[in-house]
Formats: C-alpha cells, sequence, structure tokens
C-alpha cells in the first residue's frame, strides 16, 4: 500500500517562479517582434528581459487575497459612512470643492492608468515585467472604483458631483489631467513607465496623495481617508516598479540614458503643471489646512526629490530640465490659479469664494515674500467691488496652453507682475505655450500636440459654436447649481442646514 | 525633433481656421494687469476692423479693470506675437497681418493700479 506523502509546500521564491517567469514559454511558430511589436520603436534597447527585479516577488493567489481584505475594510467603513451621516462631519462645505476637483479630475485618471498598465502589461516581453503590470493595473481599476464609490455618498446630497466622468471630458480645468494621461497611454510601453510609473508614481505621487489625505483627515472626510489607506499599501508597489523600470533601461544599454533623460524632463513638467491643481486645493480650498503648498513642496519636492536624483546621478542622470522654473513658481502658483477658478466661476463644476481675512494672513504667513506684494492687492480689490454690488466676474474665455491645456496663468520665471508668452508656428500653425517647459515638449515631437482638443477654441466649434449655455448643457453643467461662488450656493444653503439640524434643536 | 512612431504619422490639427464657421481666434493680453488671469480668446470674423475689434469686445472684457476707462487706444503699445506693432484702426485684422489664433498685446505704461512692480 502506497503511502501518501505529505505535499511540501512551495517557498517564496519557488511560488514566485512558478507563477511568474514559469508562466512564459518561447514561442515556436510566430516571431519574437510579431509578438511584441512596439519593443522597438521608441530606441530603448533591451538586452536581458530576465534581468527585471521584482523586489515584492508578489503572486497572483496571494494578492487577491490582500486585496480582497482591504476592500472588506473599506466598504465596512464606507458603509458606515453613509448610514452615519459622515458628510455631515466635514469642517465646512467649501471642503466639497477639494473632492469635486479630485473626481473630476485625478479619479478618471486611475482609470486611465489601468488601462495604460493593462497595455503595458501585454507590449512588454518579460514575464516578471508582465505580471507586474498586469497587478497594477488591477490596482488602478480598484483605486478608481473605491474612489467613486467612497464620492458617490457626496452626490447625493451636494451638486458637481454628479458628471464626473462627462467633466473630465468636457470642463476646461479638468483637461491638463485628461491630456497628461492621454499622451502616456499614446506613447511606447517604455514611455508610459517613465510618465506614470515613475514621474508620478515616483516622484510626485506624494505631493498628490499624502497632502489631500491628510487634508481629507484634517477636515473629518473618513470616506476620502479610506480611500487613501487603501491605496496607500499598492503606491508602495507602485513606486518600487516605476524605479526598478528606469533602473533596468539604464542598467541594459548606455544609448537609453539621453531618451530616459529626455522622459524625465518631459514628464517632470506635464506632471508639475497637473499638480498645479493640488496647490489650490492645500492653499486655499481646506478649511482646515495641513499645510502650505510651499511646505509641501520642500518636504517632498526638494527633499525626497533632492535625494532620489542624487541616487540616479550614478547612471548619469540629471534632475529634470524645468526643476528650477519649478521652483520659481511655488510661491505663485496656487495665488494664480484660484484667481482663475474665482473670476471664471461661471465654468467650473466646483464654487470658489473669495478668501476671508484669517485665510489672507494665513497666505501671507506662508508666502512672505509673494502673497502681500502681488496677490492680497487683486483679493482687495475683489472683495472691494463685490461689496460694491459689482462682483467681479471674467466673461472671457482664456488663451490655453497647447501643451498642458492649461489656460496660460502662470507668469515669467523671474518677473511675477508679466504673464509668460511663449508661442511657435508650425507647419504655418500658431501654436501657444503656458512656459519653456511645456513649449519644449512641444517642439520635440509636434507632430503629436498639433492634434491637441483644447477646451476653449472647441467651444466656437461645433457642436457648441460660441453658444455658453449650450456649452453648459454639453459638459453637464446646471448653471446656478454646480458652478459660481460658494456663499449663497445649494451646497452653502443644505450643508448649514443639515448640520444644524444635526447639532442643535432647531 | 520628431515623434517616434511604428507608421506614418501626420494628423491634422484640431483648431484649423476652417472650424470656426468663418470666423478666427485672436488672442488679446494686457501686459502687468493680472486682474485677469489669462490672455483672452476672443473669436470674431477677419474682415473686422481693429477698431471694431478693440473698442468692441476687448474693451467689454477689460472694463472691469480699474484702469480700463484711462486707456488710450491710440497712444498704447502694441505688439503681435513677439514683435512690435503698429496698428491700422481702419484695416481690417486680416488686413492688418492678425492671422488665426495671433496673440495681440497691449502695453500702457504708468497705468498700473493694481499690479505691483517686480
Amino acid at each position: 500500500m502506497d503511502m501518501k506523502t505529505p505535499e511540501k509546500k512551495l517557498g517564496i521564491k519557488e511560488r514566485y517562479r512558478y507563477l511568474t517567469r514559469d508562466l512564459a514559454w518561447e514561442p515556436s511558430y510566430r516571431s519574437h517582434d510579431e509578438i511584441y511589436p512596439y519593443l522597438a520603436y521608441e530606441g530603448i534597447k533591451i538586452h536581458d528581459w530576465d534581468k527585471w527585479e521584482d523586489p515584492f516577488r508578489l503572486t497572483m493567489d496571494a494578492y487577491w487575497k490582500y486585496q480582497g481584505e482591504k476592500e472588506r475594510k473599506f466598504y465596512a467603513i464606507i458603509d458606515a459612512h453613509a448610514q452615519n451621516n459622515g458628510h455631515l462631519n466635514i469642517t465646512d462645505g467649501r471642503y466639497l470643492s477639494a473632492l469635486k476637483i479630485f473626481l473630476q479630475a485625478i479619479s478618471p485618471g486611475e482609470y486611465a492608468a489601468h488601462k495604460g498598465f493593462s497595455r503595458a502589461g501585454r507590449e512588454f516581453a518579460g514575464a516578471g515585467t508582465q505580471v507586474a503590470c498586469q497587478m497594477q493595473a488591477l490596482d488602478e481599476i480598484r483605486h478608481a472604483q473605491t474612489q467613486i464609490h467612497a464620492l458617490s455618498n457626496y452626490n447625493k446630497y451636494y451638486n458637481g458631483f454628479h458628471a464626473f466622468s462627462d467633466h473630465r471630458d468636457r470642463i476646461w480645468y479638468t483637461s491638463v489631467a485628461r491630456s497628461f494621461f492621454d499622451d502616456a497611454m499614446a506613447a511606447g510601453p517604455f514611455e508610459f513607465m517613465i510618465a506614470i510609473g515613475f514621474s508620478f508614481e515616483y516622484v510626485l505621487t506624494n505631493l498628490l496623495f499624502v497632502p489631500f489625505m491628510s487634508g481629507a483627515a484634517y477636515n473629518g472626510d473618513m470616506a476620502t481617508v479610506t480611500f487613501g489607506f487603501s491605496a496607500q499599501s499598492d503606491e508602495a508597489r507602485h513606486m518600487t516598479l516605476g524605479l526598478e523600470c528606469i533602473k533596468f533601461m539604464l542598467e541594459q544599454d548606455p544609448d537609453n540614458l539621453p531618451i530616459v533623460q529626455k522622459w524625465i524632463d518631459k514628464w517632470f513638467w506635464r506632471g508639475f503643471r497637473v499638480l498645479g491643481l493640488v496647490s489650490t486645493m492645500m492653499d486655499y480650498m481646506l478649511p482646515k489646512r495641513v499645510m502650505s503648498w510651499r511646505e509641501a513642496w520642500e518636504i517632498y519636492g526638494v527633499e525626497n526629490g533632492g535625494a532620489l536624483f542624487k541616487d540616479l546621478a550614478f547612471y548619469g542622470i540629471r534632475p529634470p530640465k524645468g526643476w528650477e522654473d519649478a521652483g520659481k513658481a511655488i510661491d505663485h502658483m496656487s495665488h494664480q490659479f484660484m484667481l482663475g477658478f474665482y473670476q471664471w466661476r461661471f465654468g467650473t463644476a466646483f464654487h470658489s469664494w473669495i478668501p476671508s481675512d484669517d485665510d489672507m494672513n494665513w497666505l501671507s504667513q506662508k508666502y512672505p515674500t509673494t502673497f502681500d506684494k502681488y496677490y492680497r492687492p487683486r483679493w482687495d480689490y475683489i472683495r472691494k467691488a463685490e461689496a460694491e454690488g459689482k462682483p467681479f466676474k471674467n466673461f472671457g474665455l482664456a488663451k490655453l496652453c497647447q501643451c498642458c491645456q492649461l489656460p496660460c496663468v502662470f507668469t515669467e520665471p523671474d518677473d511675477p507682475s508679466q504673464l509668460c508668452h511663449r508661442q511657435t508656428t508650425y507647419k504655418g500653425e500658431i501654436y501657444h505655450f503656458c512656459s519653456d517647459g511645456c513649449q519644449d515638449v512641444f517642439e520635440n515631437e509636434p507632430e503629436k500636440y498639433v492634434q491637441a482638443w483644447l477646451p476653449m477654441p472647441q467651444l466656437f466649434q461645433d457642436p457648441v459654436n460660441g453658444d455658453l449655455a449650450a456649452w453648459m448643457d454639453w459638459a453637464f453643467l446646471t448653471d446656478g447649481k454646480d458652478n459660481g461662488e460658494y456663499p449663497g450656493s445649494g451646497d452653502q444653503l443644505n450643508f448649514d442646514r443639515w448640520r444644524g439640524l444635526a447639532t442643535s434643536n432647531t | 525633433m520628431t515623434v517616434a512612431a511604428r507608421a506614418p504619422y501626420d494628423f491634422k490639427p484640431r483648431d484649423l481656421v476652417e472650424n470656426f464657421h468663418g470666423k478666427q481666434i485672436v488672442y488679446a493680453s494686457w501686459d502687468r494687469h493680472l486682474l485677469f488671469a489669462a490672455p483672452f480668446l476672443i473669436c470674431v470674423p477677419p474682415d473686422t476692423t481693429f477698431r471694431a475689434f478693440v473698442e468692441g469686445p476687448l474693451a467689454q472684457l477689460l472694463a472691469i479693470d480699474p484702469d480700463a476707462a484711462a486707456i488710450d487706444w491710440t497712444t498704447a503699445e502694441w505688439q503681435k506675437g513677439n514683435d512690435a506693432f503698429t496698428p491700422d484702426f481702419d484695416q481690417s485684422l486680416a488686413a492688418n497681418g492678425i492671422a488665426h489664433k495671433e496673440l495681440i498685446r497691449l502695453r500702457t505704461p504708468g497705468l498700473n493700479s493694481i499690479t505691483a512692480a517686480a
């Protein structure tokens, strides 16, 4: 009689081998180039895909287990938040504007990243790379879903949350994030990895998520804190993938260095422009602020980013070309954005407001060299006009940057009293830019950016043809409800009334 | 430089003048007047005279600035794109060489109520 021998349990290393590397095979009746047609055209040379290291050695069975556990916790908290009117625990209804911008501009980016990593997982040749990209693709769609579910609770009570995917496609301020991801997804797999895996996930993600999630915690928003925590453990893996990818490219062939450097220059600058939205959220939209945008930049940009580029100097990588201009913009960008949002408030699916005395004093303390000199006088004038019954509204549409697609609100790096104008002519057409950084990106690949769908010029083309009311319908924006100033808005009236019911007897 | 691509890569710009039903875009900006967060996008027929352009849509948009009433259009300094420019007020935008998507800059030295000097 045969004795049944107990099955030997596999070690982590063996499991990883069986469930990743061993899943790959050498093709016999199709050539390698036919199966992986996108590997060569970007100019990146890879000699040995097996050199790809996955420090996490995560296998799919373990992945499902971890993520399933996180999902259960997440939805338990989201249910509790909904049942206990968690939306009334936020500090103030003004906080909702930060959430709306996040949902309209950033959450769809998670979904775009999901699509991008699915594609990268198919297009890369190495099994280790493919599996790592596949997991990140699943993470990204999970992030999009948890964010949408968490914020859908606010949609039951407040305006501006109802059409985020259309706002992502059709409203002007979201196009900075949309074009960022479209640009990455329209690039080859290696550039995609530098764009999203390295520049966004590694260099810039802390500047997006840490202040935003701390902001949520400071402002009593448990729903957002929860999706932040649920995503955070994935981010560590994403950052590692991004860094591993860049080192892999640089170690494989010295010819890869100039290509990688060009992509770092490009994607740092494009990412920095997306972060402009975050700077405004931090400095103006959080009723209880965590830190200023300047302070966040010091920690996550200057210190962390600086250390990273010091490490990468070993491979010949230098800090991104726009690094210095970015540093000069830090003390200005949030103010420039908020002044823009406020004066174009007829066209935003969130509310804006004139900062109070307290807000302005905080801003002048945090921005001692710029706020009182450049920005307080403008807010003072706007406030005076409002008090005189002539609220400051700019009904002009804005010139947009052909690359980042933001309104050209930025000033000259060395002259904050003068808007920065940059332009070039390509094949007989004039193109405008907000900065040298964006112009450089265009000039490296003009054929790509001439196709940019710019929301403002499009407003004068079919199907809207300059009719602002028709544009609002088309952009799912209800005038007087989703847009305009926070004081007197439906959101303010409802938040104050419901909070009153929850905290008093009248 | 050129885009890396696996096949011929040649696509139409999305903002060609023929998409604007007989009109064109003119961008306009008033130097050192930063109450206006960005240059304006104005969509007008190319046969609009320069005078009609500045006294019409441009003046309307600038009116909310405290310096607007004091602008003297004739002594103002103008720039077209990166170059100094002397407009002929009674000629059309086209005759003034203002092409589709051209940026017109207006400078009014001494008129700066709000913007601090750098």
